[in-house]
């Protein structure tokens, strides 16, 4: 580490202040590295052990198998896994939402950057929605208004990344102009308002999702997506997710 | 209601100083050390990052932090180790048990002091409070006000300590909540501007505590380049005075070493940050002392 001494006056103040015991004359600092060239302290450790056993247990305790390892990088405007992530979060949070307000969520919008990590091929685990997700994001559901809902199409479109939906359809030509679209299956209404489960990450104007901010309500449902993944596992017996047809671009 | 108070204790600071021009042949002690050791951001990282880890393999750990503080401490008892905030959340023992494990290793490692970080709210001000019997160190905070929540009294502004004779002065500060924590977590907390708090929190521990050192824990932030007006620790020890160090957070700012800034008195001030997930502890230490050594030179700072 290099040291570098500077000198610095103090003049006027030191030469008319009392040299009492509480006079600082000299300050070294520095900032120390914590690495593997220092012993860890066996009773630190002994006491952190079982904590971290009843973690791993829990963590590593097999919920599903996936029957292939996913990626986010697979795929261009849709990956299998994250239509997996949005179509998990619109499974779990619908009822959640529909048990509360009495109206069921209509599409769900969700942010390529908050896929953490990959799906590997074999057991799947709490640990697996850990690194999915190991954020505390949670799920909330915006009620927004038909024009935004547009907005939100064309920042899509004009965004031409695989960010994770569910009930939604977009199609866009070679241009990448909307062409389709479509809400469970119907035609938008663009004077209608809609309920879209997000995160709030995204609803706090995150990835430039600022159609968000034109929220008439948003309605906060305390649940964490991690925790919406891991119970879809828990009730899961195989991940087979795949890329379809809900966001695509024409050739030509 | 404190002039009295005040006027008396400048009286008698104004006695010592008398004193001090007729005595000057005592003061030949030993100079004293103080050593502050600080983290950051630790962020629940217990265990050290692993040897694949792409970032920083082999890095931190606090077992490992445990032995390095348990040396500089038999080389000199007279330190004091600070924690400037975010100690909850990044890794499953946070969500697995709430922060209950990083106060309890905290206490085994005897931190003294800790300032509350944005993260700290993550399980709400409920979730900050039920943990707070695992902690046997004090929160400092200065700017948050708690009196309308269930933390009321559980932090102080600001705690002394008397090592070897000196007595420090630690204030704490944090960052403003509204936008950056969800307000459900937080609820009734008021955010104080901490430019002010952190001003008059110097004259107390200055004139009032008689602080021989001044330090703020501080989850600011370093520095906001593209925006100058929010408060930062560097905009705050240029805006203040009598303040010896800021130990900052927030940022996850890993500082080579600390930084020296000139504050409103043109004196020196020393702001420092360990960057995150306890892979860097800082190291500051002071010597007091001992007439011959304060030289016309002034203080040496070696960074």
């Amino acid at each position: 580490m290099k040291f570098k001494n500077i000198f610095l006056v103090l003049g006027l103040l030191l030469s008319f202040s009392c040299k009492t015991p509480s006079d600082v004359y000299k300050i070294e600092g520095k900032n120390v590295n914590v690495n593997d060239s220092i012993q860890a302290k066996p009773s630190i450790e002994s006491f952190i052990k079982p904590y971290r056993e009843n973690i791993n247990k829990d963590l590593d305790s097999i919920l599903a198998y996936a029957v292939d390892t996913y990626s986010k990088s697979d795929g261009h405007l849709n990956t299998a896994i994250g239509n997996l992530m949005a179509d998990v979060v619109y499974d779990e949070a619908d009822p959640v939402f529909f048990k509360r307000t009495g109206a069921h969520i209509d599409f769900v919008l969700l942010n390529h950057g908050g896929i953490r990590s990959i799906i590997s091929k074999g057991p799947i685990t709490k640990r697996t929605a850990f690194e999915m997700m190991p954020f505390e994001n949670s799920i909330v559901v915006s009620k927004l208004p038909g024009a935004q809902v547009k907005e939100l199409l064309d920042y899509l479109a004009k965004a031409k990344r695989a960010h994770p939906i569910s009930q939604l359809k977009i199609v866009l030509d070679k241009d990448a102009n909307v062409v389709e679209s479509s809400i469970k299956k119907l035609p938008i209404d663009f004077n209608k308002t809609y309920y879209i489960a997000t995160n709030d990450y995204l609803i706090n104007g995150g990835d430039g999702m600022d159609f968000f901010k034109a929220s008439e309500e948003v309605i906060v449902l305390d649940y964490k997506i991690r925790n919406a993944l891991i119970d879809y596992f828990m009730k899961t017996d195989t991940l087979n997710p795949v890329m379809d047809d809900r966001f695509i671009q024409l050739k030509d | 209601m404190k002039r009295r108070e005040f006027i008396q204790q400048t009286t008698a600071a104004t006695a010592l100083v008398g004193l001090g021009g007729f005595g000057l042949q005592s003061f030949s002690s030993a100079p004293k050390k103080i050593t502050i050791l600080h983290t950051n951001d630790v962020h629940s990282h217990i265990d050290p990052f692993g040897p694949e880890d792409g970032r920083n393999p082999n890095q931190g750990g606090i077992a490992r932090r445990a032995t390095l503080i348990e040396g500089i401490r038999a080389e000199n008892p007279n330190t004091l180790l600070l924690d400037a905030g975010d100690i909850f959340q990044g890794t499953p023992y946070f969500n697995y048990y709430g922060g209950e494990l990083e106060f309890k290793l905290m206490s085994m490692l005897k931190y003294d002091a800790a300032t509350i970080g944005n993260h700290d709210f993550d399980n709400g001000l409920e979730g900050l409070y039920a943990q707070l019997p695992h902690a046997k160190f004090d929160f400092v905070s200065a700017n948050y006000d708690f009196s309308n929540t269930i933390m009321d009294t559980h932090a102080k502004p600001y705690k002394t300590f008397v090592k070897n004779g000196i007595k420090i002065g630690v204030f704490g500060l944090g960052i403003e909540l509204a936008g950056l924590v969800d307000k459900n977590m937080y609820k009734e907390t008021v955010y104080l501007n901490p430019v002010e708090i952190a001003q008059d929190m110097s004259r107390v521990l200055k004139e009032y505590e008689k602080c021989d050192l001044i330090i703020c824990l501080s989850h600011l932030g370093y520095n906001y380049r593209n925006n100058e007006d929010k408060p930062s620790d560097l905009s705050l020890a240029k805006l203040t005075k009598d303040i010896d160090l800021f130990i900052g957070g927030h940022t996850h700012t890993f500082l080579p070493q600390p930084t020296i800034v000139k504050n409103s008195v043109d004196q020196n001030v020393l702001v420092n940050q360990v960057g995150c997930y306890g892979i860097n502890l800082g190291k500051i230490d002071f010597y007091f002392g001992n007439n011959k050594n304060t030289s016309a030179e002034g203080v040496s700072i070696l960074v």
